[in-house]
């Protein structure tokens, strides 16, 4: 299987915290990937890295076999590599339809292409992504007037709306509750499956994550702790230890 | 995609108030000029402080260097801009009809495009700054220029440049510049509600509400801040060059750079009105110059005081503006409605 996205040894420190060493990964193509690791372990450190968002210290990223390490957000963005935030980030003044609208791809987007107007597909295919997140009816409205697990489809929605490569995913079900939880995984699933969409997911909830990921990374203190598939993971004492804590 | 769904006959009562207004009332033609000047104003103020979310406090740049450039070009088709300026007034510039309009429409242009390459060198630099910083900044790129064209000799430095002489009679040239105001209000007005009919209104909207967001999503975000500042440039350069026009005589201080006056105006303007609306910078505009009119005309000496009370009332108890404050009273007449029918649709797919 193909890496779509390989790191290596990337370190990153912020003043004397080093909050990523030496971090080694690969991401294969078509796949669901899972990123685990106690709280402060450096994951979401890890993702700002790959999606450009901070300068790293060291080693190189590659993303489909061109190093990324030194592009900037929007760039990486269009390159087909996106990313969700932990702290749900929509655009709140504006409707779900849209917020969905504005997140069509910008890859080849010109000059000129900022004072088109968008076709009527695209807007068939912003309600069809929110009718696939259970959104649909509440199109017209704010998308700040929504709830937090509904904002959370919402930029899940318009994460799909972007037609991305690969997707990286901060913690997808923090904040949902139990009953939507099972319904996300779905849609997360169906993404991987329908829309070819590889998924690179930071996660908490254990459950979650040892059901849907083919292969999971488990970081500690900045550091690679364990990597393999959920069952080596579950079985794995280091992992179990950095999680309750060894004596 | 703000589709504006604005009855045509408010359209067509605008067109018909801005025709009749002069002929009605010819003894205040000057001051409905400068209604639609203030319009335009808080229009292009707008695109940026409240759709883009860039709170800019020195917008009034854009109107002193259109002022500027338009005056330099306007004399120096007929004489040298030195000579004629050295001569602190003592030399005027008469002209016929022929040529004092072509030397206007020459000026006018050259503002428009001289105030939009200002706005693309400019954004490069300021706009990579963001909430008060940029507020701060840019005020400071008026104050720099202010101060700039108040030593630059060339330019007439604190003693201002005279412009060329209205060939014709004052009541003319009221009305002459009522309709390039007017027209230029209403083009600000059509291009802006074309312009946020467009992606571009999205864009910029979703830099507003969360500019990190926008560039994780890939969005052009720097080029979509430099149009935005550059289209409000283009029509703030050929209102400065009509004002200079009207006053006849340019200087830094009061005329080309009032940043504590219309320079705040705009703002506040586009605040009464209610930010980041299609109308609300027109509304804020009407009202705020007819109370200022008002105030100016019945409490002189006290004018000053009323206008820092509206101010205070707008930003402590009424943010969201006149046209802010509708939205939330009745969100579904603005289509902030929750759909019933989708629930079939949903369940038959």
């Amino acid at each position: 299987m193909n890496s779509i996205i390989e790191v290596r040894d990337v370190s990153k420190a912020f003043g004397g915290v080093q909050a990523n060493s030496n971090i080694s990964l690969n991401v294969a193509e078509g796949k669901i990937t899972g990123l685990i690791g106690p709280n402060g372990s450096g994951k979401t450190t890890l993702f700002n890295s790959i999606v450009g968002y901070h300068p790293i210290d060291g080693g190189s990223i590659k993303f489909e076999n061109r190093e990324i390490s030194k592009l900037r957000v929007p760039q990486i963005a269009r390159l087909g590599l996106l990313r969700t935030f932990q702290q749900t980030r929509i655009y709140g003044e504006m409707d779900c339809v849209k917020n969905m609208l504005i997140s069509v791809p910008h890859r080849k987007a010109t000059f000129n292409d900022m004072f088109k107007r968008y076709p009527s597909d695209l807007m068939e295919r912003a309600n069809h992504l929110l009718e696939f997140v259970g959104l649909y009816e509440k199109r017209n409205l704010l998308a700040g007037d929504l709830s937090f697990g509904q904002q959370k489809l919402l930029e899940f929605a318009m994460a799909l709306m972007n037609e991305p490569t690969v997707l990286l995913l901060d913690e997808p079900t923090a904040g949902i509750n139990p009953t939507l939880i099972n319904g996300l995984i779905d849609r997360l699933r169906r993404a991987n499956t329908e829309f070819g969409i590889t998924l690179l997911v930071i996660e908490h909830n254990m459950r979650v994550i040892m059901n849907m990921a083919d292969n999971i990374y488990c970081l500690a203190h900045g550091e690679m702790l364990a990597s393999g598939t959920p069952d080596e993971i579950q079985n794995n004492q280091a992992v179990i230890d950095a999680y309750l804590g060894a004596h | 995609m703000s589709t504006d769904q604005t009855s045509w006959i408010v359209y067509v009562l605008v067109l018909i108030a801005g025709i009749v207004a002069p002929l009605v009332f010819p003894s205040y033609v000057n001051q409905i000029s400068v209604l639609w000047l203030m319009i335009l104003f808080a229009l292009t103020w707008d695109i940026v402080g409240g759709q883009m979310g860039y709170n800019s406090l020195g917008n009034i740049f854009f109107f002193g260097a259109g002022m500027y450039v338009s005056a330099v070009v306007q004399i120096a088709i007929f004489t040298d801009v030195g000579a004629y300026t050295s001569a602190r007034g003592g030399e005027q510039l008469v002209l016929d009809y022929g040529d004092y309009f072509l030397g206007l429409f020459a000026g006018i242009g050259s503002a428009a495009i001289a105030c939009v390459l200002f706005a693309i060198v400019l954004g490069w630099i300021m706009l990579g700054l963001r909430g008060p910083y940029f507020a701060i900044g840019t005020l400071g790129v008026a104050l720099a220029a202010r101060e700039l064209a108040g030593t630059w000799e060339w330019i007439g430095g604190g003693s201002g440049i005279a412009m060329p002489v209205y060939p014709g009679l004052p009541d003319e040239k009221s009305l002459v510049f009522y309709i390039l105001f007017f027209v230029l209000a209403v083009l600000t007005f059509l291009y802006v509600r074309w312009l946020y009919s467009t992606r571009f209104g999205l864009a910029i909207n979703a830099i507003r509400d969360d500019e990190e967001k926008a560039e994780a999503m890939g969005i052009h975000t720097m080029r979509h801040k430099i149009v935005a500042w550059a289209i409000s440039a283009f029509f703030l350069g050929m209102s400065g060059a009509v004002f200079g026009n009207v006053t006849g005589f340019v200087e830094p201080l009061e005329v080309a750079f009032p940043a504590a006056t219309f320079g705040i105006f705009m703002v506040v303007m586009s605040l009464l009105g209610g930010k980041g609306t299609l109308w609300g910078p027109v509304i804020g505009a009407t009202v705020f110059h007819v109370i200022k009119e008002v105030t100016w005309t019945y409490m002189l000496g006290w004018q000053w005081v009323a206008l820092g009370v509206l101010i205070i009332v707008n930003v402590v108890f009424f943010q969201q503006g006149i046209l802010g404050w509708v939205k939330e009273k009745w969100p579904e007449k603005f289509g902030l409605v929750v759909d019933d029918r989708g629930a079939s649709r949903e369940a038959s797919s």
